[in-house]
């Protein structure tokens, strides 16, 4: 019967303006860039940085608060705790950094491959990530440590495997859905291979959610390998590093001296949050764009 | 004919992110006991908005001036339980069912709600009730149509469960939101013909909402033509599809394909529709009418008596009997 | 239903199976032979090794090896921890019970908190909703261990209200012991179902069908009640079942945090002495709980939405 008069325009009450979110990300959004920039800097050279050795050890400053030129005071051994912390970044961050890059390859990759090759290859892998998810990053990393022994590495690659399989399974959507535009068939017609086309075509397309995912793991990475190392299994003491740091001033922060854990707690709740918070806005905003 | 409905000088602003937006400037309409008033107009126009004031159903932040007046009581006034009584009376039929029936409640859940929870009608009771009123807006095998959840059913279908769940309760009068734009065309005329019937048969007014002017015609007395929150003509409503005194309603029955002639081509109303918030001064549809003057742009349009009708356009009486015909000169 | 519930049992038997053989293999290929860890590093007679040899099935081949372990297993047999000669079995149940309350305590927690903050905070706007977002932000940056650190510290060694260490005796004790290290397990898990239910029970307000509901002239509890939380709890137990799933493997970080006697803590305590069977054992165990949580969630999921054909979880 009735045909639309006109061009049907979104009705006054649904036509709020809409913002793209990056354009505007606010104070905490400054913030948050700055955390991140200083924790870089200070992963880069803080061990160069640092203006004594974070492994001196002198008993008689154990647990001793600030003064002079220590800002930060002594732990339970009678270590630098400002030293230890510029000395810790290094690990901390580039460890959870290395982690995120890691699992975001192997995400990506295999998203691609699945989403590229279809039929039974994705099959397979989907149904192999399936079991890898049964495994908790934490787990996996425990029986990592258990297998090489404790140690970074070990508890890093631990780690990337066992978030690969959340990154295959959202960019694999992503891809799926690049894959199936029509000017992949157009190009694949006109004989262009499919390394040229994964690498020239889907992966720029579905760069912003790779960037994304990256960034909301490198706050997932920083929190658990901190916690793995807190629990004895990743960077081992006395080697500096803020999971470590955590977990070895909590003799002292039990006895009331609280500094070490809490500098350290302090410094990986703040990259963390930090982390999140962009992560978050790139997210949403990538996904805007993929819409 | 007494008035069941009166509104008076009715203005509407909401509350956006950019500052209050006004979408319905003083308007006025009045629908009598057992009287089917049509409301027609484009997206935008402040129709939708008017039933939702009507029953009370303006998002939060909205700031209403003028009166509601409903069966002698102040609608606006409304509060607690006198408002939830107000708007048990007014039923509304929304334009998309599948939105606008809880898709995880199985369809006697929503059908009897609320005869269980307002009326206290036993359950089995209000199931029988329902399986009836299935019935009469001729759905097959009501007993198993009841069983199932929204997403089972077809979109014609969940739209006759609407009209029924309206019609269940009793209301006096039924608001009709565009309640078949969202349906094909076929399934669009059994639906209006379904409501027509029972509405007539129950003697219930009706405010019924449309872009569709010859619709309009066809179930409702009168019509009200809206452009940019402002209502710009009212008339019987056979006749103003036939002889329009607007030039907006006018525009509006040639942008409709007609089946009995054939038009070389439909003529587009140029421009776009604009809101009242975004409405210009002097008369709102200057800048897209065909006949506007100087003049137009520069004094506000009031509504005047002409011919049985109202309308609000300071050239009507020169124009009238040849907006059809010369409108593309 | 019977069908999803079958397939989705197949498909929890296979991975199982898997990840059992994973779990296995990777503690079979560790570097450094069981026997260096059963003799302490010493040589003994010939004699002595080949005995230890065969009473640890040490010269089978691999696969023998595993399906050995694995249909003891399912007897509930899972070895025997070589330094500490017990059954494992029998350390995992001494332990079994900390972690089984501390998750659900923490469950509570995060439910009752967790959805109720949400509920307030979608339905209460203005301060009431700045101050939900503001606290889940607080909390959604506390990792469980920064989170234990601080409550040690706060409510320990300042206040003094709580025990710091230990798991202590009966159900008061225990409740005491298991306060702090639940508070911080469900810091981070608070503050995602809060969000979650926020966004859920905000969602479900704007859709059309509660407006239908309104316009019919129910009254607000009820179009709450029965409309949007009852299409809201969709999401929400989806989010509060992953979210608990999650809490069976950081559970470990809290109970060595607190010095609890849980599965987690002699999980990793079983890490750093290579005791493998241990390992194996609990990280069975852990794995176990973690699928089967995931199979609850599944259904749940199902039996909430008549829409989804049973077996695809939205994302």
């Amino acid at each position: 019967m009735s045909t639309e008069i006109l061009d049907p325009v979104a009705e006054a009450e649904e036509s709020a303006p809409s913002r793209r979110r990056l354009s505007r990300i606010g104070v905490i959004g400054w913030v948050s860039i700055a955390i991140i920039a200083l924790a870089l800097l200070l992963a880069i050279f803080g061990p160069i940085l640092r203006p004594f050795d974070p492994n001196l050890s002198d008993l008689s400053f154990a647990n001793v608060g600030p003064f002079g030129s220590h800002l930060l005071g002594f732990d339970g051994q009678g270590r630098d705790v400002l030293s230890r912390i510029m000395e810790g970044a290094r690990t901390t961050v580039l460890g959870a950094g290395f982690v995120a890059l890691i699992a975001v390859a192997i995400g990506t990759t295999l998203a691609i491959a699945t989403a590229w090759f279809g039929g039974k290859f994705d099959a397979s892998v989907s149904a192999g990530l399936d079991v890898l998810f049964a495994f908790p990053g934490i787990l996996l990393a425990v029986v990592a440590a258990a297998v090489f022994g404790p140690s970074l590495l070990s508890a890093g690659l631990a780690l990337a495997i066992a978030y690969s399989p959340y990154v295959a399974r959202v960019l694999r959507g992503a891809a799926l859905k690049e894959r199936a535009m029509t000017y992949i068939a157009a190009l694949e017609v006109q004989g262009f291979g499919a390394w040229r086309l994964c690498v020239r075509h889907l992966l720029p397309n579905i760069s912003s959610l790779i960037v994304a995912q990256g960034t909301i793991l490198f706050g997932f990475a920083m929190v658990d390998l901190a916690a793995i190392s807190f629990l004895g299994l990743g960077v081992q003491s006395p080697q500096a590093d803020w999971g470590v740091m955590v977990s070895e001033g909590k003799t002292s922060l039990l006895q009331g001296y609280p500094i070490v854990s809490l500098t350290a707690v302090l410094c990986i709740v703040a990259v963390v949050a930090a982390v999140s918070f962009l992560g978050e806005r790139l997210d949403a905003s990538s996904k805007d764009v993929l819409r | 004919m007494s008035s069941l409905l009166e509104v008076r000088d009715l203005t509407v602003q909401l509350k956006m992110d950019a500052g209050p937006r006004e979408v319905i400037t003083g308007t006025s309409l009045d629908i009598g006991e057992g009287e089917a008033m049509g409301l027609v107009g484009e997206s935008g126009s402040g129709k939708s908005m008017t039933a939702k004031a009507i029953a009370r159903l303006l998002p939060d932040g909205a700031t209403v001036t003028g009166s509601v007046t409903f069966d002698g009581t102040d609608v606006l006034a409304l509060s607690g339980d006198a408002l939830l009584k107000h708007r048990a009376q007014v039923a509304v039929v929304f334009q998309d069912p599948r939105a606008h029936i809880n898709p995880v409640r199985r369809i006697s859940d929503f059908m009897t709600e609320s005869l269980r929870i307002l009326d206290d009608v036993p359950k089995a009771e209000a199931v029988r009730k329902a399986a009836a009123a299935l019935d009469e807006v001729g759905i097959d095998d009501p007993g198993k149509r009841l069983k199932q959840f929204p997403h089972e059913l077809s979109g014609g279908m969940l739209q006759r469960v609407m009209i029924a769940t309206a019609l269940l309760s009793e209301p006096r009068l039924l608001l009709a939101d565009e309640c078949t734009t969202a349906l094909d065309v076929t399934t669009q005329a059994e639906v209006m013909a379904i409501l027509d019937d029972l509405r007539r048969d129950r003697g219930l007014s009706m405010l019924f909402i449309t872009h569709d002017l010859e619709l309009a015609g066809a179930v409702c007395d009168r019509t009200c033509v809206m452009y940019a929150g402002q209502i710009v003509e009212t008339s019987a409503a056979s006749r103003l599809h036939e002889d329009p005194l607007h030039p907006y309603s006018a525009a509006l029955v040639q942008a409709r394909p007609d089946i009995s002639s054939t038009a070389e081509r439909l003529v587009a109303i140029p421009g776009r529709p604009v809101s009242a918030f975004e409405a210009p001064s002097g008369c709102r549809f200057a800048p897209r009418c065909p006949h506007s003057l100087d003049s137009c742009r520069s004094t506000d349009q009031v509504l005047t008596d002409l011919d049985g009708g109202v309308v609000r356009c300071g050239r009507a009486t020169d124009l009238r009997g040849n907006l059809l015909d010369g409108a593309h000169v | 239903m019977l069908r999803f519930i079958a397939r989705r049992g197949a498909m929890l038997v296979a991975t199982l199976l898997v990840a059992s053989f994973a779990i296995y293999g990777a503690l079979y290929l560790a570097p450094g032979s069981p026997i260096a860890a059963l003799t302490g590093g010493r040589t003994v007679p010939p004699e002595v090794m080949a005995q230890l040899e065969a009473r640890y099935h040490l010269n089978e081949p691999f696969l023998t090896r595993y399906w050995i372990w694995l249909t003891s297993a399912l007897h509930g047999d899972l070895g025997e921890s070589i330094p500490l000669h017990e059954q494992v079995s029998t350390l995992i149940a001494q332990r079994i019970g900390v972690t089984i309350s501390l998750v659900l305590l923490t469950s509570v927690i995060i439910i009752v908190v967790g959805v109720g903050l949400g509920i307030v905070g979608a339905l209460g706007r203005g301060t009431v909703d700045t101050g939900v977002l503001f606290a889940s932000t607080v909390s959604a940056a506390l990792p469980a261990f920064a989170a234990a650190v601080l409550l040690q510290f706060v409510f320990g060694v300042m206040l003094g209200w709580f025990p710091v260490l230990g798991t202590g005796d009966g159900f008061v004790d225990g409740l005491r012991h298991l306060t702090l290290p639940a508070l911080a397990l469900a810091a981070t898990s608070v503050a995602l179902v809060t969000r979650v239910t926020r966004t859920a029970v905000r969602e479900e307000l704007g859709r059309e069908h509660v407006q239908t509901a309104i316009s019919r002239g129910l009254p607000w509890s009820g179009v709450v009640q029965r409309h949007v939380l009852r299409n809201a709890a969709i999401p929400i137990t989806t989010v509060v079942g992953i979210t608990i799933a999650s809490l069976i493997a950081l559970a470990a970080i809290v109970e060595t945090a607190f010095g609890l006697n849980g599965l987690g803590a002699y999980l990793v305590q079983a890490a750093q002495n290579k005791d493998f069977a241990v390992v194996q054992g609990i990280s069975l165990v852990l794995v176990f709980a973690f699928v089967i949580t995931n199979v609850v969630i599944d259904i749940a999921y199902a039996l909430l939405d008549p829409r989804v054909t049973l077996g695809s979880r939205a994302q």
